[in-house]
């Protein structure tokens, strides 16, 4: 066992993992982060998606030993306070069904408007391409993102 | 019209600010404590082979290992429609992947390690994995004992046979309907398997206490048929239904897949071994495919005979499908659709046969659209090429021949009420129908492609279903039912319904997910049909609430209780206008008379739901005479797609599909089912492939292989439409739209690839490749079928 630290959601926290300990298990299991879902183990579907460092990565693929002294921020860290505007966007569209793919989908289209805060439609769609959805047919999730990205500009 | 206040409103989703948050629990996010153990599965490597020995000894060994268990702790049968599944493989093994033993440890790595010490020696039996290789009369039987498993009455397995279930139809003549043909076109189709894909995969954790309770908590579409199938499974082991309880909460993806009993029952009987302790059975993707239930293979033959002006005179099928070595469930697809196999089409003269049948590749069973889909691909296929092979326009077609309200469907019941020529009509519009464009490419085509399409759900005639709703001190309400969110919009349907009534802000409401302790019955969130059965019985308890309200009201003020109503949460009456009861006031607490007593009492309401006139009491050599079905959904799908001659690439430049909803309850969320379901169904013919080694072995069980849309292969433009032509006993007029969203989008590829190209491609699916081969080659018809691979 070894010990890491890391800044997972604006705070200091700890963790004693083994070498192979993946990330998406210790944040799920030791850290409680259960926004963050386990769904394909190889990095195909985009479900355990978090920020590291303010870059989307898949958590399944990542040892969690990799995260010591980096910043990590889930869906937890973006629901604190008050919601943001993409999850706004997504309530009043009612984006998600199943919702198991929401979490990640949501990093992702953050990281996405945080890099490019204007996309287009085809941004969108590539952006998030790594992303899978079984439900929605994905409409609603591109409905979702261009209008929070108008929302943050009418807020402006 | 009736004007409604909440029904017909796009009102925002009740759970999504749970699932945006990450608030959202699904059973892998709820905390099971230290005690918890792991379970791992030891898989069967053959397709068929006899158990000669199991060896657990140097698995016990293993520090950390509590238990191994195998076929022999648990001898029991179980099914939903007939009981031919083990918990364990008992003596034979029927697919590779089966479940042969269980290692129970304290954390997963442990467990893998020890099942890779489980031993167990096989001896090989010859496979068969082709439907119609199986039914030879020297094919290997993989169910020796067939003719005496339980089943329900309406199955015909045929004993020393892999026929599990025979559905046979007859109407009319159909020899007499092919004479007086002006013309006949018959061929046969093929349809290969597919999976789910929920991207939650299946899990269930069972703990038997030490009290002798056992909870189950499970990502279900069943948690009460789950519960009977437990009880009924481990009955030997003295369980009755009050000591076993499922726990449902948010399921990550259904679609048909976590409907009846799978992996489920493992976890159940895992946790009577190792009482006082969770145990955690959760399936890895791969398992996800080949352990749970996949979508049945089928190979249809069809032939349909019309006269010169287009009318079908006859309508002959065979549908031979693979279930898969257990068809407890899958039975009932080929029943179910075999029943509607025409499809919406008024046929005076039908003959239908399908065979449910038994091979080694993995269980199949139910998928959304439950066979609908599969026969929908040869028929709208089939209709087509007729239409078109007769000179009539397929729109044209299809509006003569469509059903209407009334028209008597193959199994000799009446059609209900209908929107079928409404949706055709407003589909072909969307699409400009008869507008033939060309493509600026000149190496592509454009083509269009049209179908219609129907969907019964499919249940036992008796089933039912019930809502409790309770009010809280601040007139607040709790709607408790049992029927499961699996993303479609249950829960905020459900308050709609009952709100409509009792007038209670939407945002007021909570409608919880099902817990069988707490929550009132309800069979399965299955059959698209719990808007429907749930939502009358949510109608019925909020009108036993509000009449109490008015019994309560009466009491203490002696209004007549025909001039009392709701209106914004308060109690008013029609003859005194300066009346106004909050029901915050007095719907827990009562109200307080002159003399300082009180009337009334915390309001609670009930309500069930069961249709009376449904029964499947057919004649089991024509099908006539029952009314297996309550009704049935419309609708049609069209789709302009531009091909490209030489790599044979899709591009679908917009899609259409509308679906007579009844009611649109919620109009978001049905245009969303049909955004999503046309999608879910356009992936089956043009992205999923699924492939099996020349031993049954799939060799795809993986997002990488196995290619679900992602959002770079969505439709350019689609455009959901809703009809509405009420259903006369459906909440508000509503009955339910979500699985026949992804019905239509097969066929509707095929024939616009034809129009396109001049390909008719037989067997799904409708690949670049197999295009751009018919095309190089010059070949009009395709039926290459490459589910599995030959060495």
């Amino acid at each position: 066992m070894k010990k890491i630290s890391f800044i997972l959601n604006g705070e200091k926290r700890n963790a004693y993992v083994e070498p192979n300990d993946l990330l998406v298990d210790v944040l799920r299991e030791k850290l409680g982060m259960h926004s963050i879902k386990y769904a394909c183990g190889r990095g195909d579907c985009g479900a355990c998606t978090i920020l590291l460092n303010g870059k989307g990565v898949r958590s399944c693929i990542i040892l969690a030993i990799e995260a010591d002294g980096q910043e990590i921020l889930t869906v937890e860290g973006l629901s604190k306070d008050k919601l943001t505007s993409l999850q706004e966007s997504f309530i009043d569209h009612g984006s998600f069904q199943c919702g198991f793919c929401a979490s990640g989908m949501i990093m992702s289209a953050t990281e996405l408007l945080d890099k490019n805060p204007n996309p287009t439609e085809e941004e969108v769609k590539e952006g998030l391409s790594g992303n899978l959805c079984r439900c929605t047919g994905y409409t609603p999730i591109i409905d979702a993102v261009l209008d929070a990205k108008k929302r943050d500009v009418d807020k402006k | 019209m009736e004007e409604f206040k909440f029904i017909g409103k796009s009102v925002k989703r009740l759970d999504e600010k749970e699932k945006v948050t990450g608030a959202a629990k699904y059973v892998d996010d709820i905390e099971f404590g230290p005690n918890l153990l792991y379970a791992e599965i030891i898989e069967s490597p053959h397709p068929h082979a006899l158990i000669k020995s199991i060896d657990t000894s140097e698995a016990e060994k293993i520090e950390g290992v509590v238990k191994v268990v195998t076929g022999k702790d648990f001898p029991y049968k179980f099914g939903l429609y007939m009981k031919d599944r083990y918990i364990f493989a008992q003596d034979k093994v029927r697919f590779i992947g089966e479940q042969v033993a269980a290692v129970i440890a304290r954390d997963p790595r442990t467990a893998q390690k020890a099942a890779k010490l489980v031993k167990v020696e096989y001896e090989l039996l010859q496979p068969v994995f082709d439907p119609i290789e199986a039914l030879k009369e020297d094919a290997v039987i993989i169910h020796p004992d067939l003719g005496n498993y339980p089943h329900v009455p309406w199955f015909f397995p045929k004993g020393g046979t892999n026929i599990t279930h025979r559905l046979k139809l007859r109407k009319g003549n159909t020899e007499k309907g092919f004479k007086d043909a002006d013309f006949i076109l018959e061929d046969t189709y093929r349809v290969p398997r597919y999976a789910h894909c929920c991207l939650e995969t299946h899990i269930a954790v069972g703990l038997l206490d030490y009290s002798g309770r056992l909870t189950i908590w499970a990502s279900t579409q069943s948690p009460y048929t789950q519960r009977n199938l437990f009880a009924d499974a481990l009955a030997p082991l003295g369980f009755s239904h009050k000591d076993i309880r499922v726990i449902a909460p948010y399921v990550g993806g259904g679609f048909g897949g976590k409907a009846g009993v799978t992996m489920e029952i493992i976890a159940a009987a895992l946790a009577t071994t190792v009482k006082g302790h969770p145990v955690k059975v959760m399936w890895r993707r791969d398992q996800e495919f080949y352990n749970t239930y996949m979508r049945q293979q089928v190979v249809t033959k069809i032939k349909v005979g019309v006269k010169k002006d287009g009318i079908i005179t006859a309508f002959e099928m065979a549908n031979y499908w693979d279930a898969g070595p257990y068809a407890e469930y899958g039975a009932n697809v080929v029943n179910a659709s075999g029943l509607s196999a025409t499809g919406p089409y008024r046929i005076q003269n039908v003959t239908i046969d399908s065979y449910c049948i038994y091979t080694n590749l993995p269980a199949a069973g139910p998928y959304r659209g439950f066979g609908y889909s599969e026969m929908s691909f040869s028929v709208e296929s089939h209709m087509t090429r007729i239409a078109n092979a007769i000179g009539i326009d397929q729109v044209e077609f299809r509006r003569k021949n469509g059903i209407k309200e009334g028209d008597t469907v193959a199994y000799g019941a009446p059609m209900n009420p209908n929107g079928l020529l409404e949706a055709i009509d407003k589909v072909a519009d969307e699409i400009n129908w008869g507008e033939k464009e060309e493509s600026k490419d000149p190496n592509k085509a454009i083509g269009k492609g049209l179908s219609i399409f129907w969907k019964a759900p499919a249940m036992p005639p008796n089933v039912t279903t019930s809502a409790f709703i309770k009010f809280n001190e601040d007139g607040s309400l709790n709607i408790l039912v049992s029927g499961m969110e699996l993303g479609q919009g249950y829960l905020t349907v459900m308050a709609q319904v009952a709100t409509e009534i009792l007038t209670v802000p939407i945002e007021k409401i909570r409608v919880e997910l099902p817990d069988t302790d707490r929550n009132p019955y309800h069979w399965q969130t299955v059959a698209s049909h719990v808007t429907w059965a749930s939502g009358n019985a949510v109608k019925r308890a909020a009108l036993e609430m509000r009449d109490k309200i008015f019994e309560v009201v009466h009491a203490a003020y002696h209004y007549d209780k025909d001039s009392l109503y709701l209106e914004d949460e308060k109690v008013k009456c029609k003859l005194h206008s300066s009346f106004e009861l909050p029901l915050k006031d007095f719907v827990i607490n009562g109200i307080q008379t002159k003399d300082g007593t009180y009337r009334g009492g915390a309001i609670v309401g009930s309500g069930s739901f069961m249709p009376e006139f449904t029964s499947a009491k057919q004649d089991p050599e024509t099908s006539q005479g029952g009314h297996p079905n309550v009704h049935y959904t419309v609708g049609a799908g069209a789709v302009k797609i531009e091909v490209d001659k030489q790599t044979g690439k899709i591009r679908i430049l917009k899609a259409v599909e509308a679906v007579d909803a009844g009611k649109a309850i919620n109009p978001r969320n049905v245009e969303h089912q049909i955004i999503g379901g046309l999608l879910q169904g356009l992936a089956t013919v043009l992205c999923e492939d699924m492939r099996f080694d020349e031993n049954g072995k799939i060799l795809n069980p993986n997002f990488t292989d196995y290619k679900i849309p992602t959002f770079l292969d969505i439709p350019d433009e689609v455009v959901p439409i809703i009809v509405e032509v009420p259903q006369p006993d459906g909440p508000f007029g509503a009955r339910g739209i979500a699985e026949h969203t992804m019905i239509p989008a097969a066929p509707i590829i095929a024939n616009a690839v034809e129009d396109a190209v001049g390909v008719r491609v037989k067997a799904m699916p409708i690949t670049a490749e197999k295009i751009a081969m018919a095309i190089a080659d010059e070949k009009k018809e395709v039926d290459d079928f490459l589910m599995i691979m030959k060495k």
